[in-house]
């Protein structure tokens, strides 16, 4: 018996050898692969919500205007110009010449209405190929007309300022009407954009594959092809930059961050991004309808500490609810809280509120959550240096959402949250103004209220002049500092390794992944 | 033994049936839904009412289960909410992938704990015997996401000898050695602990027949010890270790949860975690009732091996 393994055991050795022996190749030149946090749901840039798919949406396609490189300034795109009415109802677009969808039929007004028609009108023929969750980004848009083949006008409801920023949004980009024609229900693995990269393939969990548009408006890119890998193990990805077997790794976790950058072989890129981390504060009931505790807990919480030593310098701390990627809108003379327990326990004094107990929502996970459990107890930790007793209660992402969203009302007293968004305008509409109130189906869950920041808020939304609106949006964040409407906490800086072999590689403070500049001889 | 089977599979309608509706009840009653999850930070009421009944979501419980088995029946699965795409199509190709991971464990775990139980029995207490029981105990005691990491952290990161993860390169590959090349490290990961039991059990069964009477009597017959062992003791052994074969194949299936995970391969089990923190119910269903057949026919393999080896159980 020994015997027979004994002559097996070169062939099993030679087979294992075989296997073995080719050191994991590097990546080829000229091609970019990504590791990205999640498979893709949906190409299909109308129907998809996750910051993970338009990172590939971006490359694939263009909306007709973009937000300019670096910033969060709006630039042209499939559109040339535009000119908007003095009412701000009316937005006409002059479109580019000679654009092609990369199924070769040609982009044009028709193109433009048939995207945004099969979004918002429920009759339309392809309304069915939905839905379109994240739509209501153009809920304000009465219709849509041709003009003439290269002039398109959008007609809105009401004055709505965060427009442009909507359409430079990914729920933007336009899609090609004839593939949706014929993919249907399916068009969201089979993507036809005019971006400078088309759509190859999607292995189901393996990859999906984008090649160089040679005919792109804009110049045919450096890259061959961009191949996105989604590995959603944090660990796993980590693993895979460092075995070689990505280019560009996303999302890297905190604790990792510091060993990329002391190594030459990669470099670490970081970009500011319209992010806002903070805890609410139910000001309804309880003693945060008190605002002395409600300032209490800004100066009680150590907020330098939590983004360096918890979040290993990923963030930086906020002062408000306007996140500073917002540079036009951002109001840089509030300073953030500063750490001083003392001040807090004399304030909570003040307040009669020393020793009191309170209930604080946390979430195990969730878009923009960062590392939401060490940061509630962080938080925990801090308040309890200043008397007060707080009990945590964790959360699933969803059932967290389904918990607070419809508000803190005798539930809790505090809760965790974040946002991103694409204008200084839809997180303090949707979340600080009376009329956002859960019941009203706004997101104010912790009934923040103040006549004052309801009417700037208000004129700001319809205002067509960016030095007003941007006026507007200071004097809001110096009133909701004043007010400590919420426990600020931290903006986070979005972070990607490449390896040394990668050149012009950017964050956008939108999110995007754009890969149009970038090469890797 | 036909009727046997075709009792036994007709035993396990019932089963699976059941277990689709535990499985849409239990989706139903964890909060959060498939529109919460889509839109995130911006489920207003408003808007999951709008999604939820794009998604055919607002009718009644019954009617939507009524609705989902009626459609199977005919051989719909339905679409995913959120992947937009055929459920059918998702779960085979995902089902796919498991199966080449789960199927080569059990090979390795087989093969490697029959044998590591075998030469542990005829050498009790010998050094072999200590030497594989430490094993086995490693085996047992470490968890498999955790001896996962730490042998991509020595295989991929520190020699670069095997890929991290996935099941094919992205580039240049798709052929036999490169996928025998990504599941090196997941199916050695998950055959680890599997083989521990085996081994174990493989042990115990050996141990007790090598104590009985016809084994004394091969061996009075002047057999070689080679013969006694492989061919009368193992043969009588066999029947209590086929039962625990099948319980690995279960146990693999599970297992392949967490490894499909660690390791970014591409199969159910991944799928399922992502279908079921995105509420993606019909993603779910057709995922554990694919499972769950699965399992049921393994099962039903091995006590049918075990029957045709043991007439006493026939009956």
């Amino acid at each position: 018996m020994k015997s027979k393994w004994y002559g097996l055991a070169p062939l099993l050795a030679a087979t294992a050898l075989a296997l073995i022996s080719p050191v994991a190749a590097q990546t080829p030149p000229n091609v970019l692969v990504v590791g990205q946090i999640a498979e893709p749901a949906s190409l299909d840039p109308h129907v998809s919500t996750a910051a993970n798919d338009f990172r590939i949406a971006v490359n694939l396609y263009d909306g007709l205007v973009r937000n300019k490189s670096g910033t969060l300034e709006i630039e042209p795109a499939l559109a040339t110009d535009w000119t908007i009415s003095d009412d701000g109802l009316e937005y006409t677009f002059n479109l580019r010449e000679g654009v092609s969808f990369h199924d070769g039929t040609p982009f044009n007004a028709e193109a433009v209405k048939f995207n945004f028609d099969r979004m918002l009108d429920e009759t339309h023929p392809f309304a069915d190929t939905g839905p379109f969750p994240l739509s209501f980004f153009f809920s304000s848009v009465d219709k849509v007309e041709v003009i003439d083949d290269l002039t398109v006008k959008f007609t809105l409801s009401e004055p709505y300022a965060p427009f442009m920023s909507n359409l430079a949004s990914p729920t933007g980009l336009i899609v090609s009407p004839a593939a949706v024609e014929q993919f249907g229900a399916d068009y969201g693995r089979n993507p036809v954009g005019t971006g400078p990269f088309k759509f190859e393939e999607w292995q189901s969990n393996t990859s999906v594959v984008a090649s160089r548009n040679q005919d792109y408006w804009g110049g045919a890119p450096a890259l061959e092809a961009a191949i996105f890998r989604p590995i959603t193990d944090a660990n796993t990805r980590v693993a895979e930059m460092l075995s070689g077997g990505i280019d560009v790794l996303l999302e890297t976790p905190p604790d990792n961050v510091a060993q990329f950058r002391d190594d030459a072989n990669y470099q670490v890129v970081e970009a500011v991004g319209p992010h806002v981390w903070y805890v609410m504060l139910n000001a309804k009931e309880g003693p945060f309808a008190d605002v002395r505790v409600r300032q209490a807990v800004n100066y009680a919480v150590n907020k330098e500490s939590l983004v360096n030593d918890v979040l290993q310098g990923t963030a930086e701390v906020s002062a408000g609810p306007i996140p500073p990627a917002f540079n036009w809108a951002y109001n840089e003379e509030i300073d953030p809280y500063p750490y001083d327990p003392e001040m807090a326990k004399q304030l909570l004094a003040e307040a009669g509120a020393e020793g009191a107990s309170l209930t604080f929502l946390v979430t195990e996970g969730g878009s923009g959550m960062l590392d939401p459990v060490p940061m509630g107890t962080a938080i925990q930790a801090d308040l309890a240096a200043v008397g007060l007793d707080v009990e945590i209660q964790t959360y699933e992402w969803n059932t967290f959402l389904s918990e607070v969203n419809p508000g803190l009302e005798g539930k809790a007293d505090m809760a965790e949250m974040a946002w991103m968004t694409s204008d200084p305008d839809t997180l303090p509409f949707l979340t600080l103004r009376t009329a956002a109130w859960p019941e009203e189906g706004g997101f104010n869950s912790s009934y923040y209220s103040n006549p004052e920041v309801d009417e700037l808020l208000d004129a700001a939304r319809v205002s067509t002049d960016q030095e007003e609106r941007a006026a507007l949006y200071k004097k809001v964040q110096e009133i909701a500092h004043e007010d400590a409407a919420w426990l600020f906490v931290a903006n986070w800086k979005q972070n990607a390794v490449v390896t040394s072999a990668v050149e012009n590689f950017e964050l956008q403070p939108d999110f995007g992944l754009v890969l149009r500049d970038v090469s890797k001889p | 033994m036909t009727t046997y089977i075709g009792k036994r599979l007709l035993a396990a309608i019932p089963v699976i049936l059941g277990l689709s509706i535990i499985v849409f009840l239990v989706m139903k009653l964890i909060p959060g839904d498939p529109a919460q999850a889509l839109l995130g930070s911006y489920a207003t009421p408003e808007n999951v009412e709008r999604i939820n009944r794009a998604l055919g979501l607002d009718r009644s419980w019954p009617e939507q289960y009524v609705i989902w088995i009626g459609n199977l029946l005919q051989g719909d699965f339905g679409r995913s909410y959120i992947l937009n795409r055929p459920v059918l199509d998702e779960v085979l190709e995902r089902f796919g992938a498991t199966l080449i991971l789960a199927g080569s464990s059990l090979i390795i775990c087989s093969v490697l704990g029959i044998l590591a139980g075998i030469v542990s029995a005829v050498r009790q207490f010998g050094w072999t015997d200590r030497i594989v029981t430490f094993f086995v105990l490693i085996g047992i005691s470490m968890p498999a996401f955790f001896l996962g990491l730490v042998l991509i952290l020595l295989f991929a990161v520190q020699w670069r000898l095997l890929p991290a993860s996935g099941m094919y390169a992205v580039y240049g590959g798709g052929d036999l050695p490169d996928l025998l090349r990504h599941l090196i490290l997941p199916a050695g990961t998950l055959a680890i602990v599997a083989t521990g039991v085996v081994a174990r059990l493989t042990r115990a069964a050996m141990l007790e027949v090598l104590r009985q009477d016809f084994v004394r009597t091969a061996r009075a017959k002047g057999l070689s010890e080679n013969a006694v062992i492989y061919r009368h003791a193992f043969r009588a052994a066999l029947v209590s270790i086929i039962p625990v074969i099948g319980i690995q194949a279960g146990f693999v299936l599970g297992g392949a949860v967490y490894i499909e995970t660690v390791f970014q391969w591409p199969g159910l089990g991944q799928m399922l975690v992502k279908a079921v923190s995105t509420r993606d119910l019909l993603l779910v269903q057709g995922g554990v009732l694919v499972a769950a057949t699965v399992y049921v026919l393994v099962n039903l393999l091995a006590d049918v091996a075990q029957a045709m080896l043991d007439p006493r159980l026939k009956a």
